[in-house]
């Protein structure tokens, strides 16, 4: 497989940042009360990430090592006031949507991760593929995530309503309901990786035995 | 004229009602992760309320006195990750040195602080609601006292957990989810507040 579509493929499918990897918690239950929310907080996070990715990729030999984390916050807070300043001018409603969820991109823990275990060896283009490879992959969990909430919980789908109200369960819009779906897709995963092999991740990078070979960043447990 | 009413409503909001894991999903992570035991979530969440009453005041500072005279507030969130990030340094160093008994207590969890989005949350909301220096600390220890809060309780119930006949496929992490979304309805409850 090409170098570039096998990035892309990485991020969506091998090391899916909801499913696989866990990273990111936080967004995934806050803002997936509809597939709306969960797809344009996916695409804003993407669109930080690909930038990201590449301005750290373009810089990793000039960041000394021993301020590489300061140097790569300082890079991600500005893009990420840079994009909430252009959604809150061109699509408010989607700043509205989102809130106080869109500067809390900076401490995300899979923009950090892919800077660290990524765009801070590799060459500009593959960063960015792997940018978009993980951003596709964080954006397709949450609106899978909304989708769900957002079907079973108010009936319908990006705001097109086809349950009637009667048979709703209104606990999954709010906020419990988001802790049971992860719940369930999490056991989910959990089952079809049990069946595949014995050493499956379980979310909690401190004490996994790959914790250094996978993305997630070795500070430990972090969002 | 300190506005006590508001202060107390301040206090019950932020730590019961929009309880910040349970209802805003903020700090998600340390939940998720130091919670196997009673004894280390009440040290993560004292590290945390240390933290954040600090954090939050001191952004408040920083945001009433120098971003806001001077048009500055589209810097906010670069300035107060910064901000937090030296803080938990220098939390750390200064309690290494100067307490060291507390160092002992909350030393290991003090770095793993920085990246709790709860932290900057909290200084984020506190300009959102354009509260001022004071009303801005109350709010971040009554967040913090919040998370604490629900952390130590997630702590309990997981020490209950452990010897219970769980699904295969719901061990670990899912089924601190479950326990976690029956806590949120709880939680639910304080609305009636």
């Amino acid at each position: 497989m090409n170098k570039c579509t096998e990035r892309i493929y990485n991020g969506v499918i091998r090391e899916n940042p909801t499913f696989v990897m866990m990273l990111g918690m936080c967004p995934t239950l806050a803002v997936t009360t509809s597939a709306f929310g969960g797809f344009g907080m996916g695409l804003t996070t993407t669109v930080v990430l690909v930038m990201s990715n590449l301005v750290i990729s373009l810089m990793r030999r000039i960041i000394p090592d021993g301020v590489r984390i300061p140097a790569f916050i300082v890079v991600v807070a500005t893009l990420v006031t840079i994009v909430q300043l252009l959604l809150a001018a061109y699509i408010p409603v989607l700043n509205d949507m989102l809130g106080i969820y869109i500067p809390l991109i900076v401490v995300n823990c899979i923009i950090l991760g892919r800077a660290e275990a990524y765009a801070s060896k590799n060459p500009p283009l593959l960063s960015v593929m792997d940018g978009i490879g993980m951003g596709l992959g964080f954006t397709l969990g949450l609106t899978l995530i909304g989708f769900f909430r957002e079907l079973l919980g108010a009936g319908s789908v990006f705001g097109y309503e086809f349950i009637p109200e009667d048979y709703r369960i209104s606990i999954l819009v709010m906020a419990p309901g988001a802790f049971f779906v992860l719940a369930f897709i999490v056991a989910a995963r959990n089952k079809l990786m049990n069946e595949k092999e014995e050493d499956a991740c379980t979310g909690m990078c401190a004490g996994c035995p790959s914790a250094d070979k996978c993305g997630a960043l070795k500070e430990g447990v972090n969002d | 004229m300190i506005d006590m009413e508001k202060l107390i409503g301040i206090i019950i909001a932020s730590s019961l009602i929009n309880n910040v894991v349970l209802s805003q999903f903020l700090g998600i992570c340390p939940f998720l992760g130091v919670s196997k035991k009673v004894k280390t979530a009440a040290g993560m969440g004292g590290a945390v309320v240390f933290v954040i009453t600090i954090s939050s005041a001191v952004a408040a500072v920083i945001y009433n006195f120098i971003l806001e005279p001077n048009g500055l507030e589209y810097l906010q969130t670069i300035v107060f990750i910064l901000v937090i990030a030296a803080l938990v340094q220098f939390v750390e160093m200064f309690l290494k040195k100067f307490v060291k008994g507390l160092y002992k207590a909350l030393g290991v969890y003090l770095p793993l602080i920085t990246t709790n989005c709860a932290v900057l949350g909290v200084a984020l909301t506190n300009v959102q609601k354009s509260y001022d220096v004071l009303e801005s600390t109350v709010n971040g220890f009554a967040t913090a006292a919040g998370f604490m809060l629900s952390i130590v309780l997630m702590a309990g119930i997981r020490e209950r957990i452990e010897g219970n006949d769980i699904p295969e496929s719901f061990k670990g992490t899912p089924i601190v989810l479950v326990s976690a979304g029956l806590m949120a309805i709880a939680f639910i409850g304080f609305l009636g507040l």
